[in-house]
């Protein structure tokens, strides 16, 4: 038999709810695992840690050819439409609602259950120094603030996934 | 279907090892797969969650996710890491005799 996944490490670099979300179900779910997680948010995806910005995710409309109303298999949003003012801020709530139903937790309960579970959380400071952002800007469950090379050698061991 | 003997009783486990029948559980069938689990001695928050789950089963027909378990059963996420170590919904359910959890939260 192949051996069992023994440690993961997630970089999110995407700073829309799409972009954070997907991170964040397998870090939790590798913790589910008994797998060893660590989240490194970098360029846009430090939003999902920023402690002004984590609250207001919201699913990207424009140009996203994928976007269809009222559900994944409803009609396509033409994507000017996307465009539209509001338009982000509707499609977050009705995929927010939907996400509710299935128990996945807001951004930040999130982030704090995924840190509670033993999950290291890092942003990254070449865009934490790009934005001019300090350790003060971020959420209490960052761990750090740590380069490209100190991810990698947090990382030994471990299969590293991008999104 | 694999049968094995736990507390002195031929148990029949899923394909996941879990009880395949919930009415074979009781509470030394319990103590003796927690010990196949690492866990040697169930405490009373053990407990707690393991009655919680198996409430919660009973009522929903699946085992809650990690999200519920922590707002609903009193024992936070961090509790539930250290009382049932790498995975608690997985294993906390396995030993109160419940199928595997099929949520991914």
């Amino acid at each position: 038999m192949d051996e069992p996944i023994k440690k993961i490490s997630i970089v999110v670099s995407k700073g829309s709810l799409d972009g954070i979300y997907p991170g964040l179900i397998m870090a939790n779910g590798a913790r589910m695992e008994g797998i060893e997680a660590t989240l490194f948010f970098t360029f846009f995806g430090l939003h999902g840690v920023i402690d002004k910005k984590m609250d207001k995710i919201k699913v990207a409309t424009v140009g996203n050819p994928a976007m269809c109303v009222p559900s994944a298999i409803g009609p396509g949003l033409p994507t000017w439409m996307g465009a539209i003012p509001g338009m982000s801020w509707f499609a977050t709530g009705m995929m927010k609602k939907e996400m509710e139903k299935l128990d996945i937790p807001p951004v930040r309960e999130f982030i704090t259950m995924i840190h509670d579970a033993g999950c290291e959380i890092y942003a990254c400071k070449a865009t934490v120094d790009m934005f001019h952002l300090t350790k003060k800007d971020f959420c209490q469950e960052v761990d750090d603030i740590i380069s490209v090379g100190q991810f990698y050698e947090k990382s030994v061991g471990s299969q590293i996934i991008f999104t | 279907m694999a049968v094995k003997e736990y507390a002195g009783k031929m148990i029949e486990l899923d394909a996941d090892g879990n009880l395949a029948n919930l009415n074979e559980w009781n509470e030394d069938v319990a103590k003796a797969v927690a010990v196949e689990e690492g866990i040697e001695a169930l405490t009373e928050r053990h407990w707690a969650v393991i009655n919680y789950m198996r409430k919660e089963f009973s009522e929903k027909g699946d085992a809650p996710s990690i999200r519920k378990m922590t707002k609903e059963s009193g024992v936070d996420t961090k509790e539930l890491y250290a009382l049932f170590p790498k995975g608690p919904a997985k294993k906390a359910a396995r030993i109160a005799g419940l199928p595997k959890p099929k949520g991914c939260i």
